[in-house]
C-alpha cells in the first residue's frame, strides 16, 4: 500500500497523531495494528479469489448504511464509486433506505427466552434491484440479518447464499467482513465519543 | 460436489442462558487437519486450535482469522493497565446477552465470574437480562456495552459521564469500547455459522 501508516479507524474517528485518543490507542498497539490488518485482509487481499472487490465494498457500504453513520458510509460507498458500475452503487444506496431498522430484535429457539421475542423486519432486497444485485441480493438479505437479528441466524440461511452461487469459502468471508464491520463501526463510534467527551473537558478548564 | 449447509435436530439444543460448558457445532463443513498449510496454521496461532469445529472452519480464511485472533488477544489479555480482566469479561458477557449469542455469552459469563468473584450477580445478567440491578459500577459497564451494540449505535456523552463517575479513566473507558465492539465481532459468527449443542 501506498500509506504504510494509514489507519482507517483513526480515519474515520478522527483521530489525529499526538492527541489524547492516539496516545490512548497505543496502549493496544497490538489490537491497532491488527484491527487495520483485519481490514487489509477484507478489502486489500493480496488475492480477491471468488469474491470481488466489488461485492466486498457494496457490502460494506450497505452495512455501514444501516448503521446510519454518515462518515462510514460515505467511506465505502467511495470505494465502491471508484470499482464499481453506478447503477450498482445507486442500488446500494435504494436498498439501505429500504432497510432501515433498530436492532438487535429477533426470536429466540422456542423455550423460556420466547418472552424476549422481538419481531421486526425481515429485510429482503427490492426485486427491481434483482438484475443489478445479482448473488448480492442474498448476501444483502444475510448482512441485514447479521447486522440486526443475529440470533434469527439459521442453516437455512446459509442455504439460501449458497442457493444464491456462493460458496462455503465465501460464506466464510462474507461473514468475517459483516462481523468485522459491525466491530469497526462501534469502535469509531465510541472513540469519536470518547475524543469529543475529552475535548468539553480541556474547553471547560 | 454441491456443498450444502448442515443441520441438526437436537431435542436438547440450550435455549436459556448459562455459565455451564455448553458446546457449539458448525453449519458449513471445517477443514479437515489434513488440509492444513502453514498459512492455516499461522491463522489459527495455537496448535490447540485445530481440535475446534470453529476456528477450523474460520481458518478457511486464515488471514482474517489471524488478524481477529490478535485483536481479540490484545484487548482481553494485555494486563498494562486500563479495565480489570473481569470486567472486559463482564462487557463481553452483557454485549452477548443483548445480541442473543447463548454460547457466547456462557463462556465470557464464566470467565467473569471467575475473575470478579461475583457469580451470583453474573447469574442475576444471564436470567434477567441486561436491565438487572448490578450496582452502579457494573451497571454503568453494562448499559454502555448495550447502548453501543443497538444498530444504530446509542453510545454517547452520557455513557462516557457515568464511566467516569464510576472512576474510569480514559484508557478503561477505551478498553470498555474495544471489548463490547469485539463482541459485536465474535456474536456475529457465533450465531451465523453454527449452533450450541447441549453440555457433555
Amino acid at each position: 500500500m501506498s500509506h504504510p501508516h494509514f489507519d482507517v479507524i483513526d480515519r474515520l474517528a478522527g483521530i489525529s497523531p499526538g492527541s489524547a485518543v492516539d496516545r490512548i490507542r497505543s496502549n493496544r498497539q497490538v489490537a491497532r495494528d491488527n484491527a487495520q490488518t483485519s481490514y487489509a485482509a477484507l478489502f486489500a487481499p493480496a488475492t480477491p479469489g471468488t469474491v470481488l472487490l466489488e461485492e466486498r465494498f457494496a457490502i460494506a457500504y450497505f452495512v455501514a448504511g444501516l448503521h446510519r453513520d454518515e462518515t462510514i458510509a460515505t467511506f465505502y460507498r467511495d470505494q465502491l464509486v471508484a470499482l464499481g458500475r453506478r447503477g450498482l452503487v445507486d442500488a446500494v444506496s435504494a436498498e439501505i433506505v429500504r432497510g432501515q431498522a433498530t436492532g438487535p430484535y429477533g426470536s429466540y429457539p422456542a423455550g423460556p427466552l420466547s418472552s424476549e421475542d422481538k419481531p421486526g423486519l425481515e429485510y429482503r432486497p427490492d426485486s427491481a434491484n434483482r438484475d443489478v444485485l445479482g448473488r448480492l441480493g442474498a448476501a444483502f438479505s444475510h448482512a441485514h440479518l447479521l447486522v440486526f437479528r443475529p440470533r434469527d441466524a439459521s442453516s437455512a440461511a446459509l442455504g439460501m447464499l449458497l442457493n444464491a452461487g456462493w460458496i462455503t469459502d465465501d460464506i466464510v468471508k462474507l461473514s468475517q467482513l459483516i462481523a468485522f464491520l459491525s466491530f469497526q463501526i462501534r469502535v469509531v463510534t465510541g472513540l469519536r465519543a470518547l475524543a469529543a467527551s475529552q475535548q468539553q473537558a480541556v474547553a471547560a478548564e | 460436489m454441491t456443498e450444502t449447509a448442515i443441520s441438526y435436530s437436537d431435542p436438547n439444543r440450550p435455549v436459556a442462558f448459562t455459565q455451564a460448558h455448553i458446546g457449539w457445532a458448525p453449519w458449513l463443513k471445517p477443514l479437515d487437519e489434513s488440509q492444513l498449510t502453514q498459512r492455516h496454521w499461522d491463522g489459527l496461532t495455537e496448535a490447540s486450535r485445530a481440535k475446534s469445529p470453529y476456528f477450523m472452519l474460520l481458518a478457511r480464511d486464515p488471514d482474517i482469522l489471524g488478524a481477529r485472533t490478535r485483536t481479540d488477544k490484545d484487548i482481553f489479555y494485555n494486563p498494562d493497565a486500563g479495565l480489570p480482566r473481569a470486567e472486559r469479561e463482564l462487557a463481553a458477557a452483557a454485549t452477548s446477552r443483548s445480541n442473543g449469542c447463548i454460547f457466547c455469552a456462557s463462556v465470557h459469563a464464566r470467565f467473569a465470574s471467575t475473575y470478579s468473584k461475583r457469580s451470583e450477580d453474573v447469574d442475576r445478567l444471564l436470567e434477567g437480562g441486561v436491565e438487572v440491578d448490578l450496582g452502579s459500577r457494573w451497571n454503568a459497564l453494562v448499559d454502555a456495552s448495550v447502548k453501543l451494540t443497538s444498530t444504530p449505535s446509542e453510545f454517547g456523552e452520557e455513557q462516557i459521564g457515568r464511566l467516569r463517575e464510576e472512576g474510569l479513566d480514559d484508557l478503561a473507558i477505551a478498553d470498555l469500547i474495544y471489548s463490547a465492539a469485539f463482541f459485536n465481532w465474535a456474536n456475529r459468527l457465533m450465531l451465523s455459522l453454527g449452533e450450541p449443542t447441549p453440555a457433555a
